[in-house]
């Protein structure tokens, strides 16, 4: 009885790192085990997409092969159980980024469909002609290009914050840049190319103070970390599944009700209607008004399973480890000669971004790669971070919880490899 | 399949990349065209001068890995001295070679050093940067004005 009671209080007062398993965690994960041109894969392009444990693949064969059916529309049994898993899924998602009601979770494609809602229904809505549109220097395309979009059909005008040469956001620029003009600043959570964490709650309460509202793109933010979209208080938190070890294809938009409320619909089709005649249409209630079709059920519902494993582990253990991962990443790969961190914000997550003298990144892929690493080289939709660096690209090594030191130790070897033959 | 990088990373293409022949610009070329590939930021200028069919001269300059610098280095080298439709054949042997199946056992003896381009068949993503000095030679000849783009 005693020893049940002392259990808890040992492992309480251990490094929380230590409690974290990663040889078992990586048995959860079946492509961790196999092997790219006769070598073991070390999948370090978490950024690009993370790989799916058992469960969340298991799930979508269940679904397909014994739960399969269409959603909000049938009287029978599997369109019942169908729209409740799907249902319990949102419940799921709320409460794993701590959203007030369900009502203000709405299912996307992923990230990008999030945004170009929030950029097509705010916009025709709330943005005027001479009006500004405020994002970073250090957006995915994704949070450029809709915004683009948007600015020229109304008129507006697109203002970028600026960075320093740490990859970190000027907020002095940004205090200078938020004036009345302002009517939304869309800025990403963490950088996919920098690995920078921006300041969102700050800047979330800079723009607040002038009644302006704030989308946060958060796809490369939600894998590492625990998110509370109500401490960070902001208007549209948009994020995809498949960089959190669900599927692809399955997103969600997290927004506000009394903005959700005002926007008109994103796309018009079935399940976002309350009724139709060809006179008029009366619109579903949250959030179904923007989930215009079928949408991914089975990956909404492995998306829950993939959050479900996530809890099972905790997203502050995974935060803690792969800090850990990433400090012990960033100093093995500063050490090597000719190579060059960029990105050196004081408070990173997830990715490594280097250039090495005189090898190009598509070389030290190709290379890398030949040893069963993976990891991703180019621009990383993010074109105009590498005009600010004056390179046409990097290499970038992305992490997740199920990385293990020894990994960062191959990629350490072989990228010296890389220096000696190309030297 | 184990595989070593020398498949991919041939001496020559290591020699090229290295000390990459003819980079530099032709003042008074009869050709000049860019070669841009998006995915990747690359960019090269391919000079030509070409008297009576024949290309009296060839050269290059410009960024790019590895496999994209030392193929517009050995373009240059090969179509020096050829006339317009050798060139030209070449450039048909060479981009039949690339793109073939990795199984398929090309010509390798016609292509010369050419050759040792075989091994990024094996590489999907990288023949783009093999095939953009040859795309932007050939489409020079036809006198094109428009950067040529991989994608």
């Amino acid at each position: 009885m005693s020893l049940v009671v002392d259990i808890p209080r040992i492992i309480s007062d251990m490094p929380r790192t230590e409690l974290f398993d990663v040889d078992l965690i990586r048995k959860d994960f079946p492509i961790l085990g196999t092997l790219i041109r006769g070598k073991p894969l070390v999948y370090l392009d978490n950024s690009a997409t993370s790989q799916k444990p058992a469960s969340v693949i298991d799930t979508l064969t269940r679904y397909y092969g014994f739960e399969n059916s269409n959603i909000h529309r049938g009287v029978h049994y599997l369109s019942m159980q169908a729209t409740e898993a799907y249902e319990e899924a949102r419940s799921k998602v709320k409460e794993f980024i701590n959203a007030p009601s369900e009502k203000e979770i709405i299912f996307t494609r992923g990230t990008t469909e999030g945004i170009n809602l929030v950029a097509r229904s705010y916009g025709r809505h709330h943005i005027q002609y001479g009006d500004e549109i405020l994002i970073s220097a250090m957006e995915h395309h994704s949070n450029i290009v809709p915004w683009q979009l948007t600015a020229e059909e109304r008129g507006a005008v697109l203002k970028i914050i600026p960075m320093d040469e740490n990859g970190e956001l000027i907020m002095e620029e940004f205090e200078r840049l938020l004036t009345d003009r302002v009517k939304m600043v869309a800025v990403v959570h963490v950088s996919n190319s920098l690995g920078t964490v921006n300041p969102v709650k700050k800047i979330v309460r800079m723009a607040h103070e002038k009644n302006i509202p704030v989308l946060v793109d958060g796809a490369q933010a939600v894998p590492h970390g625990a998110v509370d979209v109500q401490d960070l208080d902001c208007d549209f938190y948009a994020f995809s599944g498949h960089k959190m070890y669900a599927p692809t294809g399955v997103g969600v938009l997290y927004g506000k009700t009394q903005w959700l409320e005002s926007l008109p619909p994103y796309q018009g089709g079935g399940d976002m209607i309350k009724s139709v005649t060809f006179e008029k249409t009366i619109y579903n209630d949250l959030p179904f008004k923007f989930e215009a079709g079928t949408p991914n059920i089975s990956g909404g519902i492995a998306l829950g399973a993939a959050i479900d494993y996530l809890n099972g582990i905790g997203m502050d253990k995974i935060k803690a480890y792969e800090h850990e991962l990433l400090t012990y990443a960033t100093s093995a790969l500063s050490a090597i000669p000719g190579l060059k961190i960029i990105g050196t914000a004081k408070e990173k997550a997830g990715a490594i971004s280097f250039v090495l003298d005189n090898v190009h990144p598509h070389d030290v892929g190709s290379f890398l790669d030949m040893e069963g690493i993976a990891i991703r080289t180019g621009h990383h939709c993010t074109q105009p971070v590498m005009h600010f660096f004056g390179i046409p690209a990097t290499s970038r090594a992305s992490l997740a919880f199920y990385n293990k030191k020894e990994e960062i130790d191959a990629l350490d070897c072989v990228i010296r490899r890389v220096r000696e033959v190309f030297e | 399949m184990s595989f070593d990088f020398r498949e991919l990373y041939q001496e020559t293409i290591l020699d090229h990349n290295k000390n990459p022949r003819n980079y530099r610009a032709i003042p008074d070329a009869t050709h000049h065209l860019e070669g841009f590939n998006p995915l990747c930021g690359d960019r090269l200028h391919l000079y030509l001068r070409v008297e009576n069919g024949v290309i009296k001269d060839a050269s290059f300059e410009g960024q790019g890995c590895a496999i994209s610098k030392s193929s517009a280095s050995l373009l240059t080298a090969t179509v020096k001295g050829k006339t317009v439709e050798e060139a030209e054949r070449i450039f048909s042997r060479f981009h039949d070679l690339i793109t073939s199946d990795i199984n398929a056992e090309p010509d390798l003896k016609a292509l010369g050093k050419l050759a040792v381009f075989a091994g990024v068949r094996e590489f999907p993503a990288r023949i783009k940067c093999a095939i953009l000095p040859w795309h932007t030679f050939h489409a020079a000849l036809q006198d094109k004005k428009n950067a040529v783009s991989t994608e």
